[in-house]
């Protein structure tokens, strides 16, 4: 089995000339990973540039109502406004410690793309952004964010102009300019190294919690939930937790129900497959996939989540998109912070947990801000 | 497996090959099987691909054949996917339309059923419809229908060669050839192992990227064909091809075939009437191969180095 396998998840699903490229780019990542020059310009960046630690916040409000005590960690407020900055900076510095000149990377909804366009004009790397020509119709304010920053966003008009089309268009981007180009992909998902590396990079989300929620109670958490697109916020927070005592919950875009035809839970139902350079749990084919949220919106997910379906290690949910707007109301009102609607789907499932009262502390990853889901608020709630 | 354990091209038949469990495998009389017969006996091969369902079924069953009057001696024939990364946009539109038309692996097998060519047909496909077309994920229920509606070949270009022991296996149980892409970054043991797999010919990548039609042949070919050269399987290069003289040019350089798809594609998305275009193109390619395998000498290893485009 290739380096990256999780238990006959993962691999390396490409075309053969990307397979050269990508054994280099796992090489180099050996290197960095276990560099401390390097890991210390990267704590850096992620303390100064992306504003860790983040805190981790006792909900009290939401606590008292559900009879669980209910912690949130707070990547909302990074820079940039998601937990995407932590990927972005340790790729980002990946790539210039390995020479490469220009960064490319796809986007849905623009999130990733303007933590890519960061980091790009922050280490003064060319940066080139695919973004489905529907999305940047419906994305407005992201390409312009984008652009501000100095990166460029190729407008992608084949196929159904969306997600997938973008990322057709990068491998193909990357496929030609292997050379000199890094692709900075942004989940936990894609051909061997990247859901391992994403991961790695994202995994400072669980070691600070860790810390956090010991310092703060003495214990560790009965429980972690997080909202799984591709998965990286998720990996984020479980990776430190892998060997604990603590349960972990993952929610999905359940969209109008895991057994309706338009979700978004592959893990929840839906079966073995390769996609996007990877073996993993993909939707079935009858099923399109949705989300109310753009950042669940995604027919596969990281092979790692497959893994800990697969052994048990992890429970997944499909949360629909009604629980989801419910909780992003409730946290809103409640406390007073705005979640993404990605995050919400989190925040939904913790919820229930604390309903089912088999856990009495909770630790849920609260990914993103809403601010990006604004519109989408105001048209649903009447605002 | 080293250079040294396969003979020259051109050498004594073996009556067994290597599996990629070490373990010998008996093949077909004359040659190691019916893909590498096709470009054997027909060499220099021409190798022709569409999408099937662009624009229908009932079209693309007039195009092959059309290919097939024109000269092709094998026929890739690929089964559209939803992501089909290793395509330029060419195929992937032509893909797409494909799709939209509503083509499925069913629909594709009755196709094959139904063709008569005397080019030899092959599958072009990704690791997902494999997977999928039985009940539960499993390579074989896909290989056993290939073989039974008469494909003698599968290329699959997201299919590591470490990955691809199931597949390799049930090929051999039904007869069928796998066969594999090398890449002008292929080399070492990545080859090694490729070349462990490999059956019926090696697709050699002319050029990084995608396919597509483009207007000369890269060196890259001539570097890879120079790797490939103590490996005793045929060698077919594609992605770029769109011209008599560009497969002259490969099959100089030392090519047994020549594959075109991108120039394909776009005669039946802007042909007035592909069926007599796609004919007269395949005409010129294999003329322009045979051009080519005419002015072959011994010496290739003498040939000036091809100048870095």
């Amino acid at each position: 089995m290739s380096d990256g396998a999780f238990e006959g998840y993962g691999g390396r699903h490409v075309p053969e000339p990307l397979q050269e490229p990508l054994e280099q780019l796992a090489a180099a990542y050996d290197d960095v990973a276990e560099s401390d020059a390097f890991q210390a310009e990267l704590d850096d960046l992620l303390k100064t540039f992306a504003g860790r630690p983040t805190p981790l916040y006792h909900a009290g409000n939401l606590s008292e109502r559900y009879g669980a005590e209910i912690y949130l960690k707070r990547e909302d407020l990074l820079h940039g406004g998601a937990h995407k900055i932590n990927n972005c900076l340790g790729q980002a510095l990946l790539a210039k410690h390995a020479g490469r000149e220009r960064l490319i990377a796809e986007t849905g909804a623009g999130q990733h793309g303007t933590a890519t366009a960061m980091v790009g004009a922050l280490l003064g790397l060319e940066t080139e952004i695919y973004m489905g020509a529907k999305d940047v119709a419906r994305q407005e304010m992201n390409v312009f964010r984008m652009r501000l920053m100095g990166a460029e966003v190729n407008e992608v008009t084949r196929g159904n102009e969306g997600l997938a089309d973008a990322v057709d268009a990068a491998l193909e981007d990357f496929a030609q300019n292997v050379d000199d180009t890094h692709y900075l992909v942004g989940s936990v998902v894609g051909p061997d190294p990247f859901p391992r590396m994403v991961r790695d990079f994202q995994s400072v989300i669980g070691r600070e919690a860790r810390e956090q929620f010991q310092e703060r109670t003495g214990d560790l958490p009965d429980a972690a939930v997080a909202c799984v697109g591709g998965g990286s916020n998720a990996i984020g927070l479980f990776h430190a937790f892998r060997e604990d005592p603590v349960d972990f919950y993952g929610a999905e875009g359940g969209g109008e129900g895991s057994d309706s035809s338009r979700h978004a839970a592959p893990l929840a139902k839906g079966r073995d497959d390769v996609i996007h350079g990877m073996r993993t749990r993909v939707i079935d084919d009858d099923v399109e996939v949705h989300s109310v949220s753009a950042g669940l919106d995604y027919p596969g997910v990281g092979p790692e989540h497959a893994m800990f379906r697969a052994v048990g290690r992890c429970e997944y949910t499909g949360i629909t998109d009604e629980e989801a707007l419910a909780a992003f109301r409730e946290l809103s009102e409640t406390e007073g912070i705005i979640p993404a609607l990605e995050s919400s789907h989190a925040i939904a499932r913790a919820i229930q947990l604390a309903e089912d009262g088999d856990h009495d502390t909770i630790l849920v990853n609260l990914s993103g801000r809403g601010d990006k889901d604004m519109e989408t608020a105001a048209s649903k709630f009447d605002l | 497996m080293t250079s040294e354990d396969r003979r020259p091209a051109g050498g004594e038949p073996r009556e067994t090959r290597t599996g990629s469990d070490g373990g010998k495998r008996p093949v077909s009389a004359d040659y190691d099987s019916d893909v590498e017969a096709a470009i054997r006996k027909n060499h220099p091969a021409l190798i022709t691909y569409l999408a099937v369902g662009d624009p229908s079924i009932e079209e693309t069953k007039a195009y092959v054949e059309a290919l097939d009057r024109g000269g092709s001696d094998l026929i890739e024939l690929g089964l559209p996917f939803s992501e089909p990364i290793a395509e330029g946009p060419t195929i992937q539109a032509s893909i797409n339309r494909a799709l939209e038309a509503g083509t499925t692996s069913e629909a594709f097998f009755e196709l094959v059923e139904d063709l008569e060519t005397d080019a030899t047909l092959l599958v072009m496909t990704y690791y997902n419809k494999i997977l999928q077309y039985g009940d539960e994920p499993d390579v074989g229920p896909f290989v056993k229908r290939a073989a039974k509606v008469g494909l003698s070949g599968i290329i699959v270009p997201d299919l590591p060669a470490e990955e691809a022991d199931p597949l390799r296996e049930a090929c051999d149980e039904h007869g069928l050839d796998l066969i594999f892409i090398i890449a002008p970054t292929t080399e070492g043991e990545r080859l090694e192992t490729i070349m462990s797999q490999v059956s019926g010919f090696a697709y050699v990548q002319a050029r990084l990227g995608t396919t597509g039609a483009r207007g000369d042949v890269s060196s890259a070919t001539h570097d890879s064909l120079a790797r490939l050269s103590d490996y005793e399987v045929p060698k077919a290069v594609g992605f770029g091809v769109s011209e008599g003289d560009h497969a002259a040019e490969i099959v100089e350089a030392g090519a047994d075939g020549v594959i075109v798809g991108s120039a394909l594609v776009d005669i039946v998305a802007e042909s007035d009437d592909p069926a007599a275009a796609l004919e007269a193109k395949a005409e010129e390619l294999k003329r322009g191969a045979v051009r080519g395998s005419e002015t072959v000498t011994n010496d290739t290893e003498d040939a000036p180095e091809p100048e870095q485009p």
